[in-house]
C-alpha cells in the first residue's frame, strides 16, 4: 500500500536545512508529511528508527549494470538489488553495453523493464555520440523523452574538440546533464596502472596522471567557451581536482564526482598485481587521495558515485595486463563513505548533499529531499553497526571487489522506493 | 648441506624478498653446482624422480636451454610446453593450462611469459614451486642471480661496486632484478637510457641514480651490464633508429674507456652487435658474456635443489 509511518529517526535533508529528531509520515508512495512527534497513524505499519540515519534516498550516478549484451556480469535485476542492498534508491546506467544505449528503443525498453524489479530505480546515461565512437551526435530529444537524463560516451572521451562543444551547447536544450570521461587515450594508451613508483616496480606500462589532467582542462575549457553545464566523472588526480578547483571559482556551473575507492586505495594496494586495484582511471598516489579528501571537504568535489564495474572471473582471473578494468562498488560505497565521514569529519548532512541531494538536481530526477509532496525514496542508515564485508552475501553477481573481507561500520539497514520497502538489512530490528 | 637455517619461500617470483643471506647461499650453492659441469659424468642424482615442467608462453633459446640442462644434471624428469604448441592458442586461458598441468603432480613448474605478474600469478594459484624464468618487464631473477655470480667471480665481491646498467630500462626485466639484486648485495647502481626508455620512480623504488646520457653512468664503473634492444620495439618510436642509438648509447671502445681499467661487461644476450655494444667490445677481454651462459646453468641447479628439493625449508 505504500504507506508507512517512519518514526523517532534522525531525520537529515540538507535541500531543506534539516538535521535533527522528526517521524515521517508516508502515503501512497509520496512523503505526506516530516514533522518531530507527529500523531501515529493506527492504521499504516510503523518503522522504528530510533538510533538512526533518515535520509533522502542515495543516488549513485556512474553504475555499470551490463544489461543488455553481458548479462552473465551484471543485469538490471542483480544490479537493482544491489543498489538496494547498498542504500540507493535511485542509479545511473552508464551507456556503455552492447548494443551501446543510444537509441530512444533500447532505453525505453530498459526502463519499462526495469520496473518490474523491486530494486532502486534506473536512470539512464545515454550515449553522447553515434556508437560512443564522438563524431557524431545522437538524438538528444529522442534520448530525453524515452527516459534518458544524461549523456556520456563513458570509457571513452571525445577526443574531437569541435564534436564535444557542440554537445555541450546541445545536450542542455534537451535537459540532459553531458558527463565525461575525461582522459586523454592516446596518453594513457596501453597503459594498466598509475605511472609512478609501483608500475616501475611491477614492470606494468603506466598511465600518467597528466592524461586525466589534459582532458580535463580541455573539457573545461569548452564549458567556459560555451557556458553549459558539463559534469565530471571519476575524478582521481591532485592536478585535475586543482583545475576544477580554479575553473569553479571562476563561476562555471560545472561539477565533479570522485568514487570511493579513489578516496581509500592508492596505486601502491596493487600489491603483487591484485586486478581488484586495477580500474580506470588507475588508482594514484597517497598525495591524490589527499587532495580528493580536501576537495569533499571544500566543495569542489560535489558528487560520490561508485563506478561500479562489474566483471567475471573470466576478465579479472587472467594475466594483469589483460585484466579488465573496474572494481564493484554499489554494496560497499556507503559504508565506506561512512568510514570517511568519521575519519575526515564530514557531517550526516554532507553525506547526504554528496550521495543524495547534488545527484538529484544536476540529474534533475525527483528526489534528493524528503519534502513533502515527493517520492518516498528513503535510506535509514545505522550508524554504528558493524559487519564484514562479503561479497558472496551480495546481489550483484560479480565480486571483483578490493574490500572483501574489511569490516565495516555504518551501512544502511532499510531502503525504501516510493514508499515501498525493498531492502531490509536481514539482522536488523528496525520493523 | 647450505645455510640449514634459512627458510626459502615456495616460488622465485623476484629477487625482491630474498635477503642478502638468501642471494648469497643461492650464490655459494651454485659455486658447488659449477663443479658438477666440469665433471666427465656431468650428472648428480639429486632430482630423480622429480619432474620439472617448463612452460614458455614467450620465445627463449638461451633461458630456456640453460634450464633444461640444469634440471637433467640434476636428474630431474623434464617436460616442455610452449605456447604454439599447447592450447594457450586455442584460447584455453592461463590459469586453465596451470590446473591442466598441475593435475600432473609436477614438482616444480618453470614459466617465461610476456605479460608482467604471470609468474606471480600462477605461484599464487599452484601448490608446486614456481620459478620465473621471465614475465614481462617485470623481473628475470635467475638472471640477474647469474650475473652476480658473474660478477662475484671475476671480482671477488658485489659490496661497493660500481655498476652500470644501460639501455631499455623500462621494458627490462633484468634490470629490474639486477637493480634489486646489486643493491641487495651493497653495489651502487647506475642506470642510463633514453629517457623514452626510462620510467618515473625508478630512483625511489630502487635506490639506483638515473643518467640520460652513458657516459656519467660509465665513469669509473666496475661492471657494465648493457641491455638489449628489442628493434621490434623500434616502431613504437621511442628512439629513432638503431644507428642513432649506437651513436648516442652504444658501448664502443671510446666509452668503455670511461670505466674502471678492469672493468668487465655483461650482456643478458642475444647481443645486437653494432648497436647497443661495438663488436670490438664483445669480443675484447673485458667481456664476460659467455662466462654469464656457464654461470646460468649452475645457479639454476642450485635454485631447483633449494627449492624443488627441500619441501620442508618452503614455509614461507
Amino acid at each position: 500500500m505504500n504507506s508507512c509511518f517512519i518514526k523517532n529517526g534522525r531525520v537529515i535533508d540538507p535541500a531543506r536545512g534539516l538535521d535533527g529528531p522528526a517521524d515521517i509520515l508516508v502515503e501512497g508512495g509520496r512523503i505526506s508529511a516530516v514533522e518531530p512527534q507527529l500523531p501515529a497513524p493506527d492504521n499504516l505499519p510503523a518503522v522504528d528508527a530510533s538510533g538512526l540515519w533518515v535520509m533522502p534516498g542515495l543516488i549513485d550516478m556512474h553504475v555499470h549494470l551490463r544489461e543488455p549484451g553481458q548479462e552473465y556480469k551484471e543485469d538490471l535485476r542483480s544490479g537493482l538489488l544491489a543498489a538496494v542492498a547498498g542504500g540507493f534508491t535511485a542509479v545511473l546506467a552508464m551507456p556503455n553495453t552492447a548494443p551501446p544505449l543510444d537509441t530512444a528503443p533500447v532505453i525505453s525498453g530498459l526502463m519499462s523493464k526495469a520496473r518490474e524489479i523491486p530494486g532502486a530505480r534506473l536512470q539512464v546515461a545515454a550515449a553522447m555520440t553515434r556508437s560512443r565512437k564522438g563524431q557524431e551526435l545522437n538524438e538528444y530529444q529522442d534520448l530525453r523523452s524515452a527516459g534518458a537524463s544524461a549523456v556520456t560516451d563513458d570509457g571513452s572521451w571525445v577526443t574531437d574538440s569541435k564534436v564535444m562543444r557542440r554537445i555541450l551547447d546541445y545536450a542542455q536544450v534537451c535537459g540532459l546533464l553531458p558527463l565525461s570521461h575525461s582522459q586523454d587515450p592516446l596518453l594513457a594508451q596501453g597503459g594498466a596502472i598509475f605511472e609512478g613508483r609501483v608500475s616501475a616496480r611491477l614492470g606494468l606500462p603506466g598511465i600518467p596522471a597528466q592524461a586525466e589532467e589534459i582532458a580535463v582542462y580541455r573539457d573545461l575549457a569548452l564549458a567556459e567557451l560555451t557556458g553549459k553545464p558539463l559534469h565530471i566523472c571519476h575524478l582521481s588526480t591532485r592536478q585535475a581536482t586543482g583545475l576544477v578547483r580554479s575553473f569553479l571559482a571562476r563561476g562555471l556551473s560545472v561539477s565533479a564526482e570522485t568514487a570511493p575507492h579513489y578516496l581509500f586505495l592508492t596505486h601502491e594496494d596493487v600489491g603483487d598485481y591484485n586486478p581488484n586495484a586495477k580500474m580506470n582511471p588507475p588508482l594514484g598516489t597517497a598525495e591524490d587521495r589527499a587532495s580528493l579528501r580536501e576537495a569533499l571537504s571544500d566543495g569542489t568535489i560535489t558528487v560520490i558515485a561508485s563506478d561500479h564495474a562489474p566483471h567475471s572471473v573470466l576478465e579479472k582471473e587472467v594475466e594483469f595486463i589483460d585484466s579488465a578494468f573496474g572494481i564493484t562498488g554499489l554494496e560497499t560505497s556507503l559504508p565506506l563513505m561512512l568510514e570517511l565521514a568519521r575519519e575526515i569529519g564530514l557531517s550526516p548532512s554532507n553525506l547526504a548533499e554528496l550521495m543524495s541531494r547534488n545527484p538529484a538536481r544536476l540529474l534533475g530526477l525527483p528526489g534528493g529531499t524528503l519534502a513533502p509532496g515527493g517520492p518516498a525514496d528513503v535510506t535509514i542508515i545505522d550508524p554504528e553497526l558493524e559487519f564484514t564485508y562479503n561479497s558472496l552475501d551480495g546481489f550483484s553477481k560479480s565480486r571483483n571487489t578490493p574490500f572483501e573481507g574489511r569490516k565495516f561500520k555504518g551501512r544502511a539497514v532499510l531502503t525504501m522506493v516510493g514508499g515501498e520497502i525493498r531492502y531490509r538489512w536481514p539482522n536488523s530490528s528496525i520493523l | 648441506m647450505y645455510s640449514e637455517n634459512l627458510v626459502w619461500p615456495k616460488d622465485l617470483i623476484d629477487l625482491r624478498g630474498l635477503s642478502a643471506f638468501h642471494l648469497t647461499a643461492i650464490l655459494d650453492a651454485a659455486e658447488n653446482f659449477r663443479e658438477v659441469s666440469e665433471r666427465e659424468i656431468k650428472k648428480v642424482p639429486t632430482l630423480r624422480g622429480k619432474l620439472v615442467v617448463f612452460f614458455f608462453h614467450e620465445n627463449s633459446t638461451r633461458t630456456r636451454l640453460s634450464f633444461e640442462v640444469a634440471a637433467k644434471r640434476l636428474s630431474a624428469d623434464t617436460l616442455s610446453l610452449s605456447s604454439s604448441g599447447s592450447s594457450m592458442a586455442k584460447g584455453e586461458t592461463l590459469l586453465d593450462t596451470a590446473k591442466n598441468i598441475e593435475a600432473m603432480s609436477p614438482d616444480a613448474l618453470v614459466i617465461r611469459h610476456s605479460a608482467s605478474g604471470a609468474a606471480q600469478f600462477l605461484g599464487d594459484r599452484l601448490s608446486c614451486p614456481v620459478l620465473n624464468a621471465g614475465d614481462g618487464a617485470h623481473a628475470h631473477p635467475t638472471q640477474a642471480l647469474l650475473d652476480l655470480l658473474t660478477i662475484r667471480r671475476h671480482k671477488g665481491r658485489i659490496q661497493g661496486l660500481k655498476v652500470a646498467i644501460i639501455g631499455d630500462i623500462a621494458h627490462s626485466r633484468v634490470a629490474r632484478s639486477n637493480m634489486i639484486g646489486l643493491s641487495a648485495l651493497g653495489a651502487q647502481v647506475r642506470v642510463a637510457g633514453p629517457p623514452s626508455m626510462m620510467v618515473g620512480g625508478l630512483d625511489d623504488e630502487y635506490g639506483v641514480k638515473v643518467f640520460s646520457r652513458p657516459e656519467p653512468a660509465l665513469e669509473g664503473a666496475d661492471v657494465i651490464i648493457m641491455l638489449r634492444i628489442q628493434l621490434e620495439r623500434q616502431s613504437g618510436q621511442l628512439f629513432p633508429g638503431a644507428r642513432e642509438y649506437a651513436r648516442v648509447y652504444g658501448l664502443n671502445p671510446r666509452r668503455l674507456s670511461l670505466a674502471h681499467p678492469e672493468a668487465i661487461v655483461l650482456h643478458p644476450g642475444p647481443v645486437n652487435q653494432g648497436v647497443e655494444m661495438s663488436p670490438q667490445v664483445y669480443q675484447c677481454p673485458q667481456s664476460v658474456i659467455l662466462d654469464q651462459v656457464s654461470n646460468g646453468v649452475a645457479v639454476r641447479m642450485a635454485l631447483l635443489y633449494l627449492l624443488v628439493d627441500n619441501p620442508e625449508r618452503h614455509k614461507a
